[in-house]
């Protein structure tokens, strides 16, 4: 069963971090998440990303994070780094899914984006849907996730999901 | 209440009599498609799945088109495990020197056909929507999914309506129509949404023209692009297919969430400068800024196609490629370097002292050959140039049409091709 709490240090970015700056193109020569992990944010300008990143740790950005290609290295890249959830004000739509299907919580919500800075601690319950800056103590409603999207989240991602569901049928 | 095409291809392939936008559906699909960057993870997710078989080893396509012939040994390795799948499934495989960049190759090979669902894992899938297919982007383990069951969960996309009057002017190509769009909507302004392309602007491009327009439905964050199909369509699809196909059209009462039209014929040609596709200005803005650059390209799944080359040659024929340039040209497919080769356009580019590479994505993505140093400025006919697209950080991409590219490699700065030629050879008919 996935987790549905998170608490982490906030990494802050801008609008259409897209997947070359998540995981260059250079790299995609591996699926290893280790491997990934290591040269996670890479492209972007970020240089510190990889030295300041703790387990658990959230990604907060702008509008369109994870515009681009459909690399589904780009998640893996970031959980392989510790990062636990990303808060947004808006994703690319093959990002989304990704993230989703990997059991990676995906959040929009443009008024928690706005009120936090790099650094802060964020809370983040999934099931209520509420992000809470415990830094500045402020709580906001993030937009709520499909039922669909809960239980993939909760199934540890959609290949598990889908194979529960392919064996209920006997397939 | 009416439906529009993809609406109705999303109705027929979920076994619905009608479907809305925001409805979850769960389609059967009729091409799933992995690349050699995209196939390894899809592979390893298929095999959780605990499925011995594809669901149709004829309609799954592993098409070796990013790191081919293989640029290391790690590359390399992708490459076999999907060669080694797709032999153990008996499913469809490309190698370099049999195929090329995927979204030109399939339907050049007559693999997608209007009315499919194809779900690939590669963003510019949206690519083969100009046939009146639906065919959008997913990541490895979708496709996965796709693969094991032959279906594939939607949110049926609200459709966004673009209609183009007028008639495109001298130099202006589709790349530019669609350059023009982002340029106007952003590059998330259609997130989750069908871009559905009309107007009697577009009814004269041939496919390969529309296939540029339908490629960067990607970089306006769109979940998939259509355009209805004409006559132009089922010329080039005739004597292709491999498989019988079904027109959709959208009907007059259907509903949009957004209609945009716009007369295009006093547009000129355009450029997106660094560091998004919607940083989009006249060529003509930059040509004045003198914007010296390192390298053009004239590639990818955007313009790559036997009529983007013809462009491109007939701007380059007897002239040379400035000495602090490096041109590089590398046709999207097998077929389409035969073609070129045929037609003595790469003897033109060739004697302009352009280098031309086999079939497959090259600089386009920044990890195999043409990769940009810190610094170093390239025009580019592929369809991205965020931050690092094309190698280094601080290298700058400027993304624009193919003639617009060969001009700017003779003149070594970004260039406008009327500074070369005084008449457009595709406007005047003569190419
Ligand atoms: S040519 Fe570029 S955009 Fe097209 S599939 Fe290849 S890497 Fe992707």
């Amino acid at each position: 069963m996935g987790e549905s709490m998170f608490q982490g240090n906030v990494h802050k970015y801008g609008a259409n971090i897209d997947t070359d700056q998540i995981i260059p193109a250079r790299y995609l020569i591996s699926t290893d998440e280790s491997f990934l992990a290591a040269h996670a944010m890479e492209g972007s300008t970020d240089t510190e990303f990889l030295n300041r990143v703790q387990p658990g740790d959230i990604v907060v950005a702008d509008t369109n994070f994870g515009c681009g290609s459909s690399r589904e290295h780009a998640p893996i890249a970031l959980k392989g780094a510790g990062i636990s959830c990303i808060v947004a004000k808006s994703f690319a739509r093959i990002f989304f899914r990704n993230s989703i299907n990997r059991g990676i919580p995906v959040l929009e919500c443009p008024e928690a984006v706005d009120a936090t800075d790099a650094g802060d601690k964020l809370q983040v319950d999934l099931v209520a849907g509420t992000i809470t800056n415990l830094t500045k103590e402020q709580t906001f409603q993030a937009k709520p996730l499909d039922q669909f999207m809960l239980d993939i989240i909760d199934a540890g991602g959609v290949v598990e999901y889908t194979k529960a569901r392919l064996q209920s049928q006997g397939a | 209440m009416g439906m529009t095409m993809v609406e109705k291809i999303l109705a027929d392939h979920s076994g619905r009599k009608s479907v809305r936008p925001g409805d979850l559906v769960n389609a059967k699909v009729d091409v799933v498609m992995c690349n050699d960057i995209t196939a390894p993870i899809a592979i390893n997710e298929f095999r959780k799945l605990g499925v011995k078989k594809v669901f149709d080893p004829s309609r799954v396509m592993m098409v070796m088109s990013h790191y081919v012939p293989a640029k290391d040994i790690a590359s390399a390795e992708q490459a076999r495990t999907a060669k080694v799948f797709a032999e153990e499934q008996g499913c469809v495989f490309y190698d370099a020197g049999k195929g090329g960049i995927e979204h030109i190759l399939l339907p050049q090979e007559g693999q997608v056909v209007p009315g499919d669902i194809e779900v690939g894992a590669d963003s510019h899938t949206t690519t083969v929507g100009a046939l009146g297919a639906l065919a959008c982007g997913f990541g490895s383990t979708d496709a996965a999914i796709a693969m094991a069951t032959g279906e594939l969960w939607f949110r049926v996309p609200r459709t966004i309506r673009f209609i183009y009057h007028g008639k495109p002017a001298s130099w202006v190509r589709s790349k530019d129509i669609i350059l023009y769009t982002i340029g106007k909507i952003g590059t998330d302004h259609a997130t989750y949404a069908c871009m559905q392309f009309e107007g009697e602007a577009l009814r004269e491009f041939s496919m390969d023209a529309r296939f540029t327009i339908t490629n960067m439905v990607a970089e306006a964050g769109g979940k998939c692009g259509v355009i209805p199909v004409d006559d132009v369509t089922l010329n080039y699809v005739t004597p292709r297919a491999k498989r019988p196909w079904k027109v959709y059209d959208s009907d007059s009462d259907a509903q949009y969430s957004e209609t945009f039209e716009w007369d295009i014929s006093n547009l000129g040609p355009l450029i997106a400068k660094p560091f998004s596709p919607d940083n989009v200005v006249p060529v003509d803005e930059v040509v004045d800024e003198k914007v010296k650059i390192d390298q053009v390209f004239i590639g990818s799944c955007t313009n790559a196609r036997l009529e983007d080359l013809q462009e491109a040659a007939a701007v380059m024929r007897g002239n040379k490629v400035a000495d602090h340039v490096r041109c590089i040209i590398i046709p999207a497919t097998q077929e389409v370097y035969k073609q070129a080769l045929h037609e003595g356009l790469i003897d033109v580019f060739m004697e302009a002292g352009a280098t031309v590479g086999a079939a497959t994505c090259g600089p386009c993505l920044g990890g195999y050959m043409g990769v940009l140093a810190e610094g170093e400025k390239c025009v580019s006919t592929s369809n991205r140039n965020f931050p690092g697209r094309m190698g280094h950080v601080r290298s700058e991409t400027y993304l624009s049409n193919p003639s617009v590219a060969a001009a700017s490699a003779v003149l070594g700065r970004v260039a406008h091709p009327g500074e070369i030629l005084s008449v457009d050879p595709i406007a005047a008919g003569s190419v």
